[in-house]
């Protein structure tokens, strides 16, 4: 890995209560490559990308120990700003969740709150992350329309056009494709290479094709362990790991 | 593909990578069959024999057309990672050093007519002692193919350069006999090119056996200091 380090942790343990969904976990992310987090439910996975903009926070009885670092920089110190870390690194979940707005003002949403833009610059962002998604050309005289109005891949695309209005650094993925038939889900995975060239991505994902097919990096998870992590060739064709040979080839571990 | 390891959770796809290892064993048994009839043919100087083997060289093409489909028919469905990516990789590899045993065991057969035209030249002699070493690597590498058995692949390796000293003895031999008897250049030609046929075989036995090295441990073994 030639790219600068974008998040890292290091002894990451998470507990919910008494559950320990995370043990230990040291892990690096490169910047501006697009990495993938596998393994079976309840491994892990989601957990881990939720640490990187502390979306677990909201979830009581949750502990987090150890390092976690964007940019070098601890996430979980005692004045960090979680708003404007979550502008830092966006999140896309898996249900497309568009707000019951226009097509426009689910745009416009972030920069908004933020205060990142007013009038005419609104304009502007609007129709360059439309256009990042792939959605302008379809969408830009429909823009005052309902965004409930759109199909499942319009609003995942309208959703991740959302994210990276507010100029992330990071997107983070949980299972974007997982509601999407077999050729959205490729105009999806497209749509995330491209991605991968300006932003840091993390993606959890259920299906292993998937992650053969997008990913640079992949890190397996299993029962809160990272069993490994490293080139997405290596994890599936020469895996280090026992347990990530048995994961990748579809044995009983 | 250890006997070890757990068992995939699609049995289908379990089937097919056992039929498809049992299919790349039945062929490595063929060829061998087609080398040890290619051998008797010449020791018995036995011209319809040859024949045979010529004619069964079909049932040995047949083989490598139906495993490269099974391979691609997997690759397609099953989508396979890791070792059983690996092994599929050597399966396409391995086939067609298996159908080339198959054709220079033909080519050793279609000598066999003209060396059993005229008495034998001394050097006939070594003939099967190095058909029986080809076939002994060739034996040894099914055995490991079938065992995952690394060591047994990397002895293979390490005997093929014998096979390279004896064809070149037996050459600079029946050079020397062809010069003094030039009524025997025809059989000479012949000679060496049985050896040479032979040789040929255990090299692309050595294939098969870097190929056991790499399904099994991920390792490329071949070309080594290359990189």
């Amino acid at each position: 890995m030639d790219s600068p380090v974008k998040l890292r942790t290091e002894r990451l343990n998470v507990h919910y209560g008494d559950f320990h969904a995370l043990k230990d976990v040291t892990a690096v992310v490169a910047e501006r490559r697009l990495t993938s987090l596998i393994g079976p439910s309840g491994c892990g996975k989601s957990t881990l990308l939720r640490v990187f903009n502390r979306m677990n926070d909201l979830i009581p009885g949750c502990r987090v120990d150890g390092a976690v670092e964007l940019d070098g920089r601890p996430l979980y110190a005692p004045r960090v700003d979680v708003e404007a870390l979550r502008r830092q690194v966006g999140m896309v979940f898996q249900r497309p969740n568009p707000f019951p707005l226009s097509i426009h003002e689910n745009v416009i949403y972030g920069p908004r709150v933020h205060a990142l833009a007013h009038g005419a610059e609104l304009d502007v962002i609007v129709q360059r992350c439309l256009a990042a998604v792939g959605l302008w050309d379809e969408l830009e005289d429909r823009l005052d329309d309902s965004a409930l109005e759109l199909t499942s891949e319009q609003a995942q695309r309208l959703c991740i056009a959302r994210a990276i209005a507010v100029e992330p650094a990071v997107l983070l993925m949980d299972e974007p494709c997982s509601t999407l038939d077999p050729i959205a889900t490729l105009r999806i995975e497209s749509l995330m290479r491209e991605l991968a060239r300006r932003y840091t991505v993390v993606v959890v994902t259920h299906n292993m094709q998937q992650a053969a097919r997008i990913s640079d990096d992949t890190g397996f998870l299993m029962l809160g362990e990272l069993v490994e992590m490293g080139p997405t060739a290596q994890i599936f064709t020469r895996p280090r790991d026992r347990r990530t040979e048995d994961y990748v080839t579809g044995r009983y571990g | 593909m250890t006997m070890t390891k757990p068992h995939h959770i699609s049995a289908a796809f379990s089937a097919e990578l056992h039929s498809l290892k049992d299919q790349i064993l039945a062929m490595g048994r063929l060829v061998d069959t087609q080398v040890s009839e290619a051998v008797r043919a010449l020791v018995e100087r036995d011209p319809e024999l040859a024949g045979r083997v010529i004619e069964a060289d079909r049932a040995v093409n047949q083989f490598e057309l139906a495993v490269d489909e099974q391979c691609i028919r997997i690759l397609a469905l099953h989508q396979p990672a890791a070792s059983d990516l690996r092994f599929i990789a050597a399966a396409l590899k391995i086939v067609t050093d298996l159908e080339r045993i198959g054709d220079l065991a033909v080519n050793m057969a279609e000598r066999v007519a003209i060396l059993a035209a005229g008495p034998p030249l001394r050097a006939v002699a070594e003939l099967p002692g190095m058909a029986a070493s080809a076939r002994r690597m060739l034996h040894d590498v099914l055995d490991a193919f079938v065992t995952g058995d690394t060591a047994k692949a990397e002895a293979v390796i390490a005997a093929d350069p014998d096979m390279d000293t004896r064809a070149a003895s037996l050459l600079a031999e029946v050079e020397g006999e062809m010069s003094r008897e030039p009524a025997a250049v025809g059989r000479g030609l012949a000679t060496i090119f049985f050896a040479k046929h032979l040789e040929r075989v255990a090299d692309h036995a050595t294939n098969v056996a870097e190929m056991v090295v790499y399904f099994v441990r991920g390792q490329d073994v071949r070309h080594p200091g290359s990189i």
